[in-house]
């Protein structure tokens, strides 16, 4: 029993189907406690009001917009290695999650920001790189959609991925550099002893522990539909050339 | 190797269009940036160092389908995929060809410009040195940017959209040392992080262009 029996489409989709109810149960516990606790059961912070509550989707929205693209760089050198075709399609599926994940970031950053730093964008080097991670995930969907071949496809875009990664990781430090920015610092680590006050922070577990299971719950779906589109599309050949 | 890269350079200069082009491009910029944010010169100063390098992205951008998309078509890019050359050379190769007849042009034209653009005077020397460090690493990035779209119809607009991303490290490191150098700052390290992002384009993304035309070849 190794792990890599789930790279076989038939095990993979037999796996996930008994999985899926489950995370998908799990993830809109999660998500509907921690929002309801965090709008509703938490007090205003006496420096921030009421906005300090934007938290609880913009930071596991951020967490999450950059665990995408890791997990996608790891499904990528899967496939450029072992070549298991529901590891590129793992990767294709998680794109426009990633993407919707760091627009979500962005948004509700900048309508924190509006009343807080009285400006809805600034070049801060948190608020450039994101942008910069957005523009990457754009890159990364349009040459999928572009090539037809689905495994030229999914060679290109895992190397893209990859090259991908390295300039965005520059960038961070490029835009690091170049600029000093209003963002705050992390104000969440496991060995730190100052956290957030536990009030806030409890809530917070729960949203990031809702966003994790969200995003595996929509990448196993998202790959479910792409192996079952592949599928389609063998039958339709085999149809037309019977 | 060294035939391949004479040959590229003949058929830049012979076939006309690409070398001049992205020259005159760059040069359209620097013409029309004042033209769009007026002529003040304190102004002009202040950002003549982040235009010429944003020129110089856009102008190295242009001629970038030209480095594999011909070879693509007439099919010399098979013959060189399965020459005895190893296909990373081969990229390295064409990419060089690229900068000696897009980089290089204008990292000899941008002093000029610059006096259009009004930076200030000690900015000259780091402009040159900046450009002549940095283009290289947009030749390269943009080949392997090439190298990707190669196999589409219509993969210009892609290309931009691919290659822009990875070119932003770049256009920092470059722009910084232009903006500390021509007002007397330390220009140390985004000079060495400049030489280190080409450095390590060359030495990588020739391989990740290979891999990447191999697989538009199959």
């Amino acid at each position: 029993m190794s792990i890599w029996e789930y790279a076989n489409p038939k095990k993979f989709m037999e796996t996930s189907a008994l999985a899926l109810p489950w995370l998908t149960g799990l993830s809109a516990a999660f998500l509907g406690a921690g929002l309801f606790w965090g709008y509703f059961l938490t007090p205003d912070a006496a420096k921030f009001g009421s906005t300090v509550k934007i938290i609880y989707l913009h930071v596991p929205a951020a967490m999450m917009a950059i665990s995408a693209w890791m997990m996608m760089l790891v499904a990528s050198l899967i496939w450029l290695i072992r070549r298991h075709h529901v590891s590129a399609l793992a990767a294709k599926a998680a794109a426009p999650i990633g993407l919707t994940f760091t627009l979500i970031g962005l948004v509700t950053g900048a309508i924190w920001g509006q009343p807080m730093w009285g400006t809805w964008w600034a070049w801060d080097p948190r608020l450039t790189s994101f942008l910069i991670l957005t523009l990457f995930y754009f890159g990364y969907i349009a040459l999928w959609q572009a090539i037809e071949d689905p495994d030229t496809a999914a060679d290109l875009t895992a190397v893209l991925c990859i090259v991908g990664s390295v300039f965005a990781f520059l960038s961070r430090y490029a835009v690091l550099f170049w600029n000093q920015g209003l963002h705050q610092g992390a104000s969440l680590s496991l060995d730190k002893q100052q956290n957030v006050s536990d009030v806030y922070w409890l809530p917070l577990l729960a949203c990031i522990a809702g966003f994790v299971l969200l995003f595996v719950t929509l990448v196993l779906l998202r790959t479910r539909t792409e192996i079952r589109a592949r599928r389609m599309a063998a039958l339709l050949v085999r149809e037309r050339s019977a | 190797m060294r035939a391949l890269l004479l040959r590229d350079l003949r058929l830049a200069f012979r076939a006309g269009g690409g070398f001049g082009l992205s020259l005159a491009f760059f040069l359209m910029v620097a013409v029309i940036v004042p033209l769009g944010v007026g002529p003040a010169p304190a102004t002009l100063a202040l950002i003549a160092a982040g235009v010429l390098w944003v020129g110089a992205l856009l102008a190295a951008l242009l001629s970038l389908d030209r480095i594999f998309a011909l070879d693509y078509e007439d099919g010399s890019l098979d013959l060189l995929a399965t020459s005895p050359l190893p296909l990373g050379g081969v990229v390295a190769m064409k990419a060089l060809a690229h900068w000696l007849t897009t980089g290089l042009p204008l990292v000899a034209a941008s002093p000029v410009l610059a006096v259009l653009l009004n930076l200030p005077a000690q900015g000259y020397f780091w402009l040159l040195v900046s450009l002549a460090i940095g283009t290289p690493a947009l030749s390269i990035i943009g080949a392997f940017g090439a190298s990707l779209t190669v196999g589409l119809k219509r993969g210009g607009l892609l290309l931009g959209l691919l290659v822009l991303p990875l070119y932003i490290p770049t256009l920092i490191f470059g722009a910084e040392v232009v903006k500390s150098g021509a007002a007397g700052a330390a220009i140390g390290t985004p000079l060495a992080a400049l030489a280190a992002i080409t450095a390590g384009a060359w030495a990588g993304l020739p391989l990740a262009a290979a891999m990447a035309i191999g697989a538009n070849l199959r």
